[in-house]
């Protein structure tokens, strides 16, 4: 059962929608016997359970993606989907409101947060002054107009592997030391290597994935796959069973299926 | 580096697609879903649905559509057309929609783009702007060019933008349908003075025209419909050739 964290983060939809059709090609290529196979009722006013534009039936039963703040029922599922629009301090206390900020750390399952929800789930963000759940060990800055950027960053964007970060004295702008902070354009870089984590299986370097954020968590040590908006920032980020994506896997296209489907394969 | 983004336009009358399309291989060339889920494939980076029906049937059969789009289609997209609440954004959001855009509605009632940027945020609001040139000013029409107002692009534009729009899609009506390319002086004066994103629209006969719009005139993004629908321009060949002319696309 994958759970979709329900905190009253603005518009899921686009992320049910993904899911379903990362499902319906991850039931497509697997084993049909492997798969659980139930005419289940469908849950009212969401349209969970389409069918596929193949006219394919869904091996997925509809019920196995859930919309929920439920504890018991985040604790007990596959997966969880951590999604969020809007601004980050109010996202974070309607994530406490729903008493979810400090249990949502303590889940072992892979989690996904996308967009404000990765943002959540480092230390701190600018955007309100929120102190978020400090997952991962970085803070979420805004986009410096300065640098020359149009903001808010909206668009597609390439990811890159994260350099070894120098060594540097905390607070500091990080230093631009990755590729895909030169000067060549991106189009001609080579793209040889894969982006190493499970997150991106098959995706080599320079794959674009579609942005739409003002602010951006710093480049850390959790950071899987860097981007460049004026700055180099953390596109992705992992830690144990966590991983966040500051772009949208939901609207990036077969690329963003296929990090939608490595996630649910983990 | 953010790519340049490709976006083809559907024109959609009752839920299906008016324009003229010369795509082999499609079941129904008037599905917009279809056409849509096409072009996604073939690398558009967005799509635009408008909306030209008149009616209020044609206008649920178009939120039918946005939900159906919603569900098929993995890059984002915007509708436009017949905007004119927020309550009418409300619904398209609801639907599915990435973006709205509005034109004439604006122009009438700027303080929407204000409302409407005010609760779904401006990366959910686009200013659609249609001007030609009258005595040596650009100035903004609606109805497709067939109305004048008072209004002067760029001002209109900025206003706009401080408002809450989040991105401009501006057409010269002196330039849509020529195929004579876009007014690049223009769309780069725009560029210089606007904080935010522009998608360059009308005018394009061939891929030189985009690529200059994309360079000289400094847009974000180019809109089209008939180089796309004839088959004339295919996406993938489009890119392509941007590419090799050192324009970052997503391939």
């Amino acid at each position: 059962m994958i759970a979709i964290v329900d905190y009253g983060a603005g518009n899921i939809r686009s992320v049910l929608n993904a899911l379903r059709r990362s499902l319906d090609s991850l039931a497509l290529a697997r084993d049909d016997n492997s798969l659980i196979s139930t005419e289940a009722a469908r849950p009212s006013g969401e349209p969970f359970g389409m069918r596929s534009p193949t006219g394919r039936a869904q091996i997925f039963s509809p019920e196995e993606i859930v919309l929920t703040a439920d504890t018991a029922v985040l604790r007990a599922a596959d997966k969880v989907i951590l999604p969020g629009v809007g601004e980050a301090s109010t996202a974070m206390k309607a994530l406490s409101d729903c008493g979810l900020a400090e249990f949502i750390p303590t889940l072992t399952q892979p989690v996904l947060g996308i967009c404000i929800g990765a943002q959540l789930m480092c230390r701190s963000s600018e955007e309100g002054g929120a102190r978020c759940m400090g997952i991962f060990s970085t803070d979420v800055r805004r986009f410096d107009a300065a640098a020359g950027e149009k903001i808010p960053h909206m668009g597609w964007n390439s990811l890159f592997a994260p350099a070894p970060l120098p060594s540097r004295p905390t607070g500091e702008t990080p230093v631009s030391s990755c590729p895909g902070a030169g000067e060549a354009p991106m189009s001609s870089r080579a793209q040889s290597r894969d982006l190493s984590s499970p997150l991106f299986k098959g995706l080599p370097e320079g794959t674009y994935v579609y942005f739409v954020h003002s602010f951006y968590p710093e480049l850390c040590p959790d950071t899987i796959a860097v981007s460049h908006h004026g700055v180099d920032f953390s596109a992705a980020l992992a830690k144990d069973n966590f991983f966040a994506c500051q772009f949208h896997p939901e609207k990036s296209g077969a690329v963003g299926e296929t990090i939608l489907r490595n996630f649910l394969s983990l | 580096m953010v790519a340049k983004r490709i976006i083809p336009c559907l024109d959609v009358k009752d839920g299906r697609t008016v324009k003229g399309v010369n795509f082999v291989g499609l079941r129904d060339v008037g599905d917009a879903v279809q056409l849509g889920a096409r072009y996604a494939a073939e690398g558009a980076d967005e799509l635009v649905y408008l909306d030209i029906s008149a009616s209020v049937e044609g206008r649920k059969t178009f939120c039918e559509l946005v939900s159906r789009v919603a569900a098929e289609i993995n890059i984002p997209f915007t509708v436009g057309g017949g905007i004119s609440t927020v309550d009418d954004a409300a619904r398209l959001l609801d639907a599915g929609a990435d973006k709205i855009s509005v034109n004439t509605a604006a122009i009438n009632n700027p303080g929407l783009i204000d409302a409407i940027a005010a609760k779904y945020g401006s990366q959910f609001v686009v200013i659609a702007i249609d001007a030609r040139v009258v005595d040596g000013r650009w100035m903004a029409t609606t109805h497709g060019g067939r109305t004048a107002t008072d209004r002067e692009l760029f001002s209109w534009a900025k206003e706009a933008a401080d408002r809450g729009a989040g991105e401009l899609l501006f057409t010269s009506m002196d330039h849509d349908g020529t195929r004579d390319g876009y007014p690049c002086e223009t769309y780069a004066a725009l560029a210089d003075v606007l904080p935010i994103p522009i998608i360059a629209s009308g005018g394009a006969g061939c891929v030189q025209d985009i690529a200059d719009v994309l360079t000289v005139g400094k847009a974000d993004a180019a809109l089209a419909a008939s180089i796309f629908h004839s088959g004339e321009i295919p996406i993938p060949r489009l890119k392509q050739e941007l590419n090799k002319l050192n324009i970052p696309v997503r391939l």
